[in-house]
């Protein structure tokens, strides 16, 4: 954000993110701030905020291959659980260390990616959607078959470790999740600016001029799903060790709708989308199980339903509200209140 | 105009089309084009419509993949090749029916042509800092080049899916020359356009080509902007050549006359 009078003299300074020492003292500030919370806030606090990172950056892997690309994806909750149980495996059966194994579970999930992205090089919208349901079950039902990741029980992977030092609590997990998500961020954000993200809108916007205009659509459509499903390889990884259990009932297809979910309300083709996307519905959710008992004491005839089921109502409403009234999602109301910031106190002016 | 000056160049053929055919189910677009494309020449191409001028271009930017027939282009065949290698090798064009990339802004759309000549892979993009900003700065001053060639400083950062139509096709042709071509295909670049609109666009074409030296093929439908410009004519009619020379012999040529001129009175 930047007060109204200023422009950029360099094209270094056009294309900065970070403009002005005041945005840098806000960045600086909340990246403090993020370090300090598990001082004083209490366990649910934490717990929440480190379950809202590993979806951030799941979503943030949506956002790049659906927001971005325009290549819609169910099977995100698949190559999470590809990257939980490869990390898994690799702590608990080949000894690996949790550092390892972690960029290696994000390149795994990458990689089985790149075969489920495949029917995209034919298939597009609706038909793609469906492909990729199916290669979320096939995947799934691959992982529980398999005797290495522990059948249907699941594993319990260690926690990290750094010499002495063991991550065996909520708290010093938060550091690594957290930690994680900004070095994620920082590098969707970088891509989405440059070369890789113009090419992925491309693709999105017109696939044909793409090609024409000298875009190898294959190649990219399968690195957008490569980045995406690597994504979700890491936060499958990290969610496994947080937790110190994997199995197939953390990965479900209801997972996959609620990723779409956010990164509608958060705005399609956006960054800080994802997070407003992630942070709304499950700060939602939570207001749902808090309020479902007195929900359920006023409202008799809403019976034995539970908060699971409330809250999944609540989803859907939320949901269709933002596609009426809202489509382009949290991160478009964001765009015009900036904009007015920096064009205050003048009603117009910005060309 | 400068036509004195346009005269006076090699006559090496830049693109050579051959025996091309192309058939859509019983429909024949195309009917045995033979077609030289000489460097350093603005080419227009006319023709009814229907004719198979879009349908020509189509196979030389890979679209399209004819029948029968070879294109070779700076000597190398590229008939059967995929479309991003033929832009690669050199080949820009713009659409009839513009096709940008709507959701992105007017200097994203221009940033993303010169993909071609950008390097950097995606974990250089990521982190950005260092080589592949870097390389954003570079290709940014080739594409204000651009920009300012074509006189579209106010709407640089315009997304341009609410850009007028005309401002759209200015972006087209640009979007086609940040490619830095060697040789640019225009699709009716002045069509549906005022004439004060036409004649900024033809003094555009005429500046690309003077600063540039691109070799310009221009497919059009108005007739004597296309006398005005273009060193050479040839004329199509259903899939079939049916006349080149100058402007001034295909003005004369009865057989054009009969076909294109004629039906206009
Ligand atoms: N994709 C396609 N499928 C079927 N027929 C096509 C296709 N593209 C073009 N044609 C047909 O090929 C013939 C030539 O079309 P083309 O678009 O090349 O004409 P044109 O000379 O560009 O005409 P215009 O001046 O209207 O743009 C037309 O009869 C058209 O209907
Ligand atoms: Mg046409």
């Amino acid at each position: 954000m930047r007060a109204s009078g200023i422009f950029d003299k360099t094209y270094q300074k056009d294309i900065a993110i970070v403009r002005s020492w005041q945005h840098w003292m806000l960045l600086l500030g909340t990246i403090a701030f993020l370090f300090t919370i598990p001082l004083f806030a209490s366990y649910y606090f934490i717990n929440l905020l480190s379950n809202i990172f590993v979806t951030v950056i799941v979503v943030l892997g949506l956002q790049i291959v659906t927001g971005y690309a325009g290549q819609i994806s169910f099977g995100q909750p698949a190559f999470m659980a590809v990257g939980a149980f490869c990390s898994a495996v690799l702590t608990l059966k080949f000894g690996f260390s949790f550092w390892l194994a972690l960029p290696l579970s994000g390149i795994a999930a990458g990689v089985v990616g790149i075969i489920g992205g495949a029917p995209s090089l034919r298939i597009k919208g609706f038909y793609l959607a469906m492909a990729t349901i199916a290669i979320f079950y096939v995947t799934m039902w691959v992982i529980t078959h398999l005797k290495i990741t522990g059948l249907a029980q699941g594993l319990s992977p260690p926690p990290p470790k750094i010499g002495n030092f063991v991550f065996d609590t909520d708290e010093r997990m938060y550091y690594i999740i957290m930690i994680a998500t900004l070095i994620l961020t920082f590098f969707a954000r970088n891509l989405v600016r440059s070369r890789m993200g113009r090419i992925f809108v491309a693709i999105r916007d017109n696939d044909l001029a793409a090609e024409v205009m000298g875009i190898n659509l294959y190649y990219y459509k399968l690195l957008a799903f490569f980045i995406s499903c690597f994504y979700a390889g890491i936060a499958g990884s990290l969610l496994g060790h947080w937790y110190m259990l994997v199995n197939a009932e953390q990965f479900t297809l209801l997972h996959a709708l609620t990723y779409i979910g956010m990164i509608i309300i958060g705005g399609l083709g956006s960054i800080p989308g994802a997070y407003f996307g992630v942070i709304f519905l499950k700060l939602l959710d939570e207001l749902m199980l808090f309020s479902s008992p007195f929900l359920v004491d006023m409202f008799p005839w809403l019976g034995m339903g539970s908060a699971a089921s409330l809250s999944l109502m609540a989803f859907g409403l939320v949901l269709i509200l933002f596609l009426i009234y809202e489509p382009r999602g949290l991160a478009r109301r964001w765009e015009i209140f900036k904009t007015s910031y920096r064009l205050y106190p003048f009603r117009y002016g910005e060309q | 105009m400068k036509k004195n000056e346009m005269k006076s160049r090699s006559i090496r053929p830049i693109m050579e089309i051959q025996h091309l055919h192309l058939r859509f189910g019983g429909l024949e677009a195309l009917k045995d084009a033979n077609l030289d494309i000489l460097e350093g020449e603005i080419l227009a191409i006319i023709g009814p419509n229907g004719a198979g001028k879009t349908s020509l271009l189509n196979c030389i930017s890979g679209f399209y993949l004819p029948y029968r027939g070879s294109i070779i282009f700076r000597d190398k065949d590229l008939t059967r090749l995929p479309s991003h290698r033929i832009a690669k090798m050199g080949v820009g064009r713009t659409f009839q029916n513009i096709e940008l990339y709507t959701g992105l802004t007017a200097l994203e759309n221009l940033m993303a042509a010169r993909h071609i000549h950008m390097k950097r892979g995606a974990v250089a993009c990521g982190i950005f800092f260092g080589p592949a900003r870097r390389e954003e700065i570079e290709h940014r001053e080739a594409v204000e080049d651009v920009i300012d060639l074509l006189d579209m400083q106010s709407i640089r950062k315009r997304v341009v899916g609410s850009l007028p139509y005309g401002l759209r096709k200015r972006v087209d042709l640009a979007r086609a020359l940040c490619m830095d071509p060697h040789l640019l295909l225009l699709d009716e670049p002045m069509a549906g356009m005022n004439v004060e609109e036409k004649e900024d666009m033809a003094r555009f074409i005429l500046d690309i080509y003077e600063l540039r030296r691109t070799t310009i093929v221009l497919v059009e439908h108005d007739m004597d902007l296309v006398m005005d410009i273009a060193d050479r004519v040839v004329v199509l009619e259903f899939g079939l050549k049916i006349a080149e020379g100058s402007p001034d012999e295909i003005r004369n040529d009865p057989q054009v006359i009969r076909a294109y001129l004629g039906g206009k009175g």
